[in-house]
């Protein structure tokens, strides 16, 4: 295989090159550090590369895939979003509070697809402890969307959504609070699946939002993801919110029909608030999928626009506790010279936060403080269960629900920095999926100018297999998924 | 209500963050306009509606009461800014 097809490759073909020993898993770590070593510096998408211990997991999965113990994954080279601790392996969150912090423990979900056979290339680049929608407020600095280097790739999971676009890697796992994989899989013309929440363990995931929270596969295929999902999801005995209930054979139900499922297309999505070129594509992708069988349903999920106000107070109320173990003391910055306790908690904090991460603080704080609990927090959680009720009630009428993963496609670096609000609408059509718990998927739909476009499909709880499956069949009729940026256009 | 600098440098208080002066009107006014963005919720009738923190409306699971962790104070201590026979320093608390 040539070099440019490696790394564009899915991880379900690369499997069969490393099966019949076209290729070895070495070479293929070889071509993808070759991949990075030529463009990261523009695209900045790794923050931190393992390239010895890389090299030594591809040792060990060739061994695998001679002796016949190798999995569908085995010796598949992936990135972890740097929100997921690594054993060894620094892990910083993007944000200088945890600069130094090298976790002397593996998170269950890096554990998991370690044992998969996967071979860890590195860290990727986000916004701060995961907070942002542009992968702009990293330490690290920005990453450039590889479709348009002048322009974001979405966030938080930015980093991981460029890598896979820009052939770095055909797997990276994303972490989901309110879009964080959906968003820059949609931007960055690639696949990314929240999975319902429980579905996979948070334990070693730097925690944002805890009720929110969720880590997913970054793909080029629905394909990739399946075998992905299999590999990171179950019960585990070290988070007790992960759901313990048995997993489906992901991929075996890849390939079933999607004839006479029922695709809800919510009206409250098709406002003014998406660009109306998107919406043509949209339509455009699910016509392809009533070729193929489905049915269009209107339904309505009435508190859509309230989602953002709802996230925006549960979201940095859950963070503003999250973040209070970074105290100077344990792990994390700590300030020269404290005067006193309270002198080293207020400036290690101040110093290693960042202006987002203590704007939502602060919010969150208030939120959740006295005299302002009830109008703020309990009415939040109070209309979130009336956004999961529309949810539940709109598939009583459909098997899955679609739309738009972003109101627009991928926009200049900057033009949304310095407004916080407008960069929270990009996130309207993915939040409260996680508010009401539910999985969704985004896949590329098309182009704008030759900017990707995600069209999402939304589950019902735990039924990520009618997800992948509906996005499997598209990825069977269309070509958008196998299209591979230019990574030109960089004059800043 | 519009908050004014001096709630939002108690609400700092609270949060153990010290907001530079120069700052204090800037991040009042955005923190302002994030509260307008939230005040959204006032016009949704909640009488009655059960408040939700979880997404499956679960109970945590309890595990049974033993041991399951080996010490690895030195691990664990590794990261952290300043430490001293086993212990995590902090400034001085009682003179």
């Amino acid at each position: 295989m040539a070099q440019e097809a490696l790394t564009y490759a899915s991880a379900t073909e690369l499997s069969v090159s490393l099966k019949t020993a076209e290729i070895s898993a070495v070479e293929l770590t070889e071509a993808c550090i070759d991949a990075i070593a030529a463009h990261n510096g523009t695209v900045n998408a790794v923050v931190t590369l393992c390239e010895e211990s890389a090299l030594a997991e591809a040792k060990a999965a060739d061994l695998k895939l001679r002796d016949g113990s190798a999995g569908p994954l085995t010796g598949i080279p992936l990135l972890h979003k740097d929100i997921f601790c690594t054993r060894n392996v620094a892990t910083t969150c993007a944000s200088k509070m945890l600069a130094n912090f090298v976790p002397p423990y593996d998170a269950t979900v890096v554990s998991r697809l370690r044992t998969a056979g996967t071979v860890m290339l590195g860290k990727t680049n986000m916004d701060e402890f995961a907070m942002g929608s542009s992968t702009e407020t990293s330490v690290f600095g920005v990453t450039r969307n590889p479709w348009d280097l002048n322009c974001v790739p979405g966030g938080s999971s930015g980093g991981a959504a460029a890598a896979v676009a820009a052939g770095f890697a055909p797997l990276s796992t994303g972490t989901d609070t309110g879009g964080s994989i959906r968003q820059p899989a949609s931007l960055c013309g690639i696949t990314g699946l929240k999975p319902t929440y429980g579905r996979v363990s948070r334990l070693g995931i730097i925690a944002f939002a805890s009720s929110l929270d969720q880590a997913g596969p970054m793909t080029r295929t629905v394909e990739d993801a399946a075998l992905m999902l299999q590999a990171m999801s179950g019960v585990d005995a070290g988070d007790s919110t992960s759901a313990d209930l048995d997993v489906p054979d992901f991929t075996a139900g890849l390939n079933q029909p999607i004839a006479g499922l029922k695709i809800g297309i919510p009206r409250e999505y098709f406002n003014h608030n998406l660009d109306q070129r998107v919406a043509n594509k949209i339509h455009e992708a699910l016509n392809e999928l009533v070729k193929e069988g489905a049915e269009l349903v209107d339904i309505d999920l009435p508190h859509t626009e309230q989602g953002i106000a709802t996230y925006y107070i549960i979201a940095p109320a859950e963070a503003s506790t999250n973040l209070s173990r970074y105290d100077g003391v344990r792990f994390g910055h700590r300030c020269d010279s404290p005067q006193n306790l309270t002198d080293l908690y207020e400036r290690s904090r101040s110093e290693g936060f960042g202006e987002e991460v203590q704007r939502r603080i602060l919010v969150g704080t208030y939120a959740l403080s006295a005299g302002f609990y009830d109008a703020y927090f309990k009415k939040a959680q109070q209309v979130r269960r009336l956004i999961s009720e529309d949810f539940q009630k709109a598939f009583d009428r459909c098997d899955v629900i679609a739309g738009p993963a972003a109101p627009g496609t991928a926009f200049p670096l900057g033009a949304k920095s310095d407004d916080p609000l407008a960069m929270y609408l990009e996130d309207i059509y993915t939040l409260s999926v996680n508010l009401a718990g539910l999985p969704g998927l985004s896949i590329p739909a098309g182009f704008i100018d030759g900017m990707p476009v995600g069209l999402q499909l939304i589950g019902r709880s735990f039924d990520e297999a009618t997800l992948l499956k509906m996005g499997h069949r598209f990825q069977l009729c269309t070509n958008h998924h196998r299209a591979t940026p230019t990574m030109a256009g960089v004059n800043q | 209500m519009p908050t004014i600098p001096a709630d939002v440098l108690s609400v700092a208080q609270l949060a153990r963050l010290r907001i530079d002066e120069t700052a204090l009107d800037d991040v009042t006014d955005r923190f302002n306009r994030t509260l307008k963005l939230v005040a959204q919720l006032e016009e949704v009738d909640t009488e009655g509606v059960v408040p939700m923190s979880n997404p499956h409306d679960m109970y945590q699971r309890l595990r049974a009461d033993k041991v399951t962790e080996s010490n690895q104070r030195e691990a664990l201590q590794k990261t952290a800014p300043a430490v001293a026979d086993g212990f995590f320093l902090v400034p001085k608390v009682i003179d």
